[in-house]
């Protein structure tokens, strides 16, 4: 039996607000103002540390079973950087921590939708623990990311943005924005085109449930803007550096590179055409997944 | 002059609505929540104002830069020339501040100056009037270590001792025919440096010399029915006959070639620590932590015997910090003054009410370490608390005023003697202001016995019940009727006022005298406020 909870009365309870006083709206705690600062304190860190070695990577080879390439392309590389992946799935930010170095990958910081990940007090801690997420306004212009996120690669963060700015709806790449690359620009700090494949079987946008299956992680040459170079043109860089990792994985290294040279390396957004005929270009389901081979239930009766 | 500026949220004036949260009442050493009826008025005092920052810079910077046609201090003083300061007593201010106390800080940056310029003739003299003498202890508390010990072993740490005739010199009359009779020592100064803490809108200007430094045939010029009756109110120094009294005698002192350098500070209202933090919030902004600590603090008090319990408040010290200081001149420094007080306390209020509710707290001017005895509680009441207005009074005349204090029947043996009598012998025969004047007052005045007491003791004058009676005089004339709520009976109507037990039995009572459907407004305190009524 259920029973009634009687609100307590003041001072026991809350007090209630007189009408015509006009309540002034209290500063937003959540959201882009979460103060993510307690997750980056080394004993934070240290708990961060051990939920993401001893949790979250065995779970990622259980359901994603990833490859992971072009980690030699970070050797080289020293300081703090952006990644820049390609974004379909929620697997894809567990799954890129765990495929980071792992000098990296206890010292990156993941650039998460305010409204999304920081809706609320419990959604903002748990992202900013989980993943060490920070709050990034995409709905609107906000000078307070940008700003956070230049101060974390100073203090030698490295960064994770998705330049798509959201998941993928139906398996094609979206517009890039340029947020990763005037960032880049503000802090001298490179980018690293990164290409996930396969993460969409696991999990799409809307999908429900998590299906196992195989991935691919791609890392590219880190690459930093040129002298003069425009934002927007930084920023077409690194879509193309994504594409070509993308032609890697379709068609092999050398297709890829052929591919480049002659200025065909196929779009990540896919044609403008009806959402059928994206749906078909994309030729989901035509390839057979490689992960552990599945045989149809059968009855018994 | 040194102001403290940045914005905090105005008083105003809320109108009580079923979604209103009860509203906190002092009464006495506790505190009650009230449900006030719907369509009652609120007047909340104005959030407080911020502090200066470097204090002991801003008290220099006055000193240097005088207001009126006075010279900086330090071109005021020279070597061989006598030199007093004087400063407000124990009743100022209110609680006792955290230290150091402000008059510390003053005194210390004067006497900076006067070693400097070589002054050796250097005499403190604590501003008693008739009140009763600081103990060391006080004394230490408002002047600090230093100040103290430098001077006191030497007896140069003096309290003005009113009723002593070789220390006191007459002036003369004013104008109005006004004795003006001073400390000798001060009245013979070089300079008289004279340090206010202006707690309220009533202190300073020419009251500080003319009354602080006053004896009783000074002072009964002005602590009489009729100047109370006449100032409407004090707070407003242009419609005040205490004030226009004081002003006489102080621009007779001037006449007189006195030289006085006034220093006057303001405070901010922050006048509770942070453990009493929801004192000072607004009812509906109470965090679970204010409700928590008023849950507390409320039922530990309840259970506390009175004495234990006024024991703690009486330890109580204000966090309060200097908001504004001013220096030089008296009626020039007194007028920035008094604007910066009105800064701070002044709410604006529409129209008057026919019901007027307070709760009264534990402390007020004359009882610091001491009791507040039913007199202080009617003198608190009805003088204080009812004369914080400007223009009219908050309630309409022939309006009910309520009261909340316990209003025990106590009273301090040692700080208030003549109070058991006029209460005991005086109000037992008539509780008219005008009567007890003409009756009683000078008897009590020329005691003896008394003014062995308060020359010897730490008591009261023994005329000075006389006063707290006469500061009601304006509300009792006004007034249709006043009612304590929680209030010791057989106190309550001894004083002539009527006892009620609960709240909503004084908002019935009072409709017998004002009528059905009475408009309420309720004063909410602390911190202090002045109602501009318009």
């Amino acid at each position: 039996m259920r029973l009634p909870r009687l609100p307590a009365r003041f001072p026991y309870g809350a007090p209630t607000w007189p009408t015509s006083v006009p309540r002034a709206r209290a500063e937003r705690r959540t959201g882009v103002n979460y103060d993510t600062g307690w997750a980056r304190r080394y004993p934070v860190r240290l708990a961060r540390a051990v939920v993401l070695d001893g949790v979250t990577r065995p779970l990622m080879h259980a359901i994603a079973s990833p490859t992971i390439e072009g980690l030699d392309r970070l050797e080289a590389m020293r300081g703090p950087a952006i990644f820049a992946p390609n974004h379909a799935s929620h697997i894809d930010t567990p799954l890129l921590l765990t495929a980071l170095p792992e000098r990296i990958r206890h010292r990156t910081a993941i650039a998460a939708a305010a409204d999304t990940f920081f809706a609320n007090q419990w959604k903002s801690a748990i992202s900013a623990f989980g993943i060490g997420a920070i709050p990034i306004e995409r709905i609107r212009v906000s000078p307070q990311s940008p700003r956070l996120g230049a101060e974390l690669i100073k203090d030698g963060w490295n960064l994770v943005i998705f330049p798509e700015g959201g998941r993928s709806p139906d398996g094609w790449g979206r517009a890039h924005r340029a947020g990763a690359a005037y960032l880049a620009q503000r802090t001298g700090a490179p980018i690293v085109p990164v290409h996930m494949h396969g993460t969409r079987r696991i999990q799409k946008k809307g999908g429900k449930g998590i299906r196992p299956s195989s991935t691919r992680v791609s890392f590219g040459r880190p690459l930093r803007p040129d002298e003069g170079e425009d934002t927007r043109a930084f920023a077409a860089r690194v879509e193309h550096a994504i594409a070509v990792l993308a032609d890697e994985e379709a068609n092999g290294y050398w297709q890829a590179r052929r591919h480049a040279s002659a200025g065909t390396t196929p779009g990540l957004t896919g044609p403008a055409a009806p959402a059928w005929r994206r749906t078909w270009a994309l030729a989901e389901g035509k390839r057979r997944t490689e992960g552990p081979r599945r045989w149809p239930r059968t009855s018994r009766s | 002059m040194q102001v403290a500026r940045r914005s905090t949220r105005p008083g105003f004036v809320l109108n009580v609505d079923r979604s209103t949260p009860p509203t906190l009442f002092w009464h006495g050493e506790q505190y009650r929540l009230e449900r006030l009826p719907t369509g009652s008025r609120v007047v909340y005092p104005p959030e407080a104002l911020p502090a200066l920052e470097d204090p002991d810079g801003a008290i220099r910077h006055a000193l240097l830069n005088p207001l009126g046609d006075s010279q900086p201090l330090p071109s005021l003083l020279h070597g061989g020339m006598k030199l007093t300061i004087c400063f407000d007593d124990i009743s100022l201010p209110l609680p006792p501040m955290q230290r150091p106390d402000i008059r510390q800080r003053v005194i210390e940056a004067v006497l900076d100056m006067a070693a400097e310029a070589g002054v050796d003739d250097v005499v403190l003299i604590a501003a008693l009037a008739l009140h009763r003498r600081m103990t060391e202890q006080e004394l230490r508390h408002a002047l600090g270590d230093r100040v103290y010990d430098a001077f006191a072993p030497h007896g140069l740490l003096t309290q003005l001792d009113a009723e002593d005739p070789e220390t006191m010199l007459h002036l003369g009359t004013t104008d109005a025919g006004e004795d003006v009779e001073i400390s000798k020592r001060a009245a013979t100064s070089d300079l008289i440096v004279y340090v206010n803490i202006n707690l309220v809108a009533m202190d300073g200007g020419h009251k500080s010399v003319a009354t602080g430094l006053a004896s009783y045939r000074s002072l009964r010029h002005h602590h009489n029915v009729r100047t109370m009756q006449q100032s409407r109110s004090f707070m407003d120094q242009h419609k005040s006959e205490l004030h226009s009294s004081n002003w006489r005698m102080g621009r007779h002192i001037a006449a007189c070639g006195i030289k006085v350098f006034q220093i006057e500070t303001t405070l901010n209202t922050n006048t509770f620590p942070e453990q009493f933090a929801f004192l000072q919030r607004r009812e509906w902004e109470w965090t679970a932590r204010d409700r928590a600590t008023y849950l507390g603090v409320s039922k530990s008090l309840d259970r506390t015997p009175p004495r234990l319990a006024r024991s703690i408040f009486q330890s109580i010290r204000s966090p309060h910090q200097m908001q504004s200081v001013q220096a030089g001149e008296v009626e020039a420094v007194h007028e920035v003054t008094t604007q910066n007080v009105y800064r701070q306390q002044l709410v604006e209020v529409q129209g008057q009410t026919d019901i007027l509710t307070m709760g009264l707290p534990y402390i007020c001017p004359y009882n610091v370490n001491s009791i507040m005895n039913p007199i202080l509680v009617a003198c608190l009441g009805l003088g204080y608390f009812f004369n914080l207005y400007r223009g009219k009074p908050l309630v309409r005349e022939g309006g009910v005023l309520i009261m909340r204090h316990p209003t025990p029947w106590a009273f301090h043996p040692v700080h208030h003697p003549s109070y058991i009598d006029f209460f005991e012998q005086v109000l037992a025969e008539t509780t008219d202001p005008l009567e007890i004047e003409s009756k009683f007052e000078e008897g009590f005045a020329t005691d003896p016995w008394y003014i062995h007491l308060y020359r010897t003791s730490y008591a009261y004058h023994g005329v000075h019940p006389f006063y707290m009676w006469y500061w009601c005089a304006h509300a009792l004339q006004h007034l249709g009727g006043v009612i304590l709520v929680g209030g010791d009976a057989k106190a309550v109507r001894r004083m002539g006022f009527k006892p009620a037990s609960t709240m909503r039995d004084a908002l019935e009572m009072a409709e017998d005298v004002v009528g059905r459907d009475p408009s309420i407004t309720h004063m909410h305190t602390p911190p202090l406020l002045i109602a501009d009524v318009k």
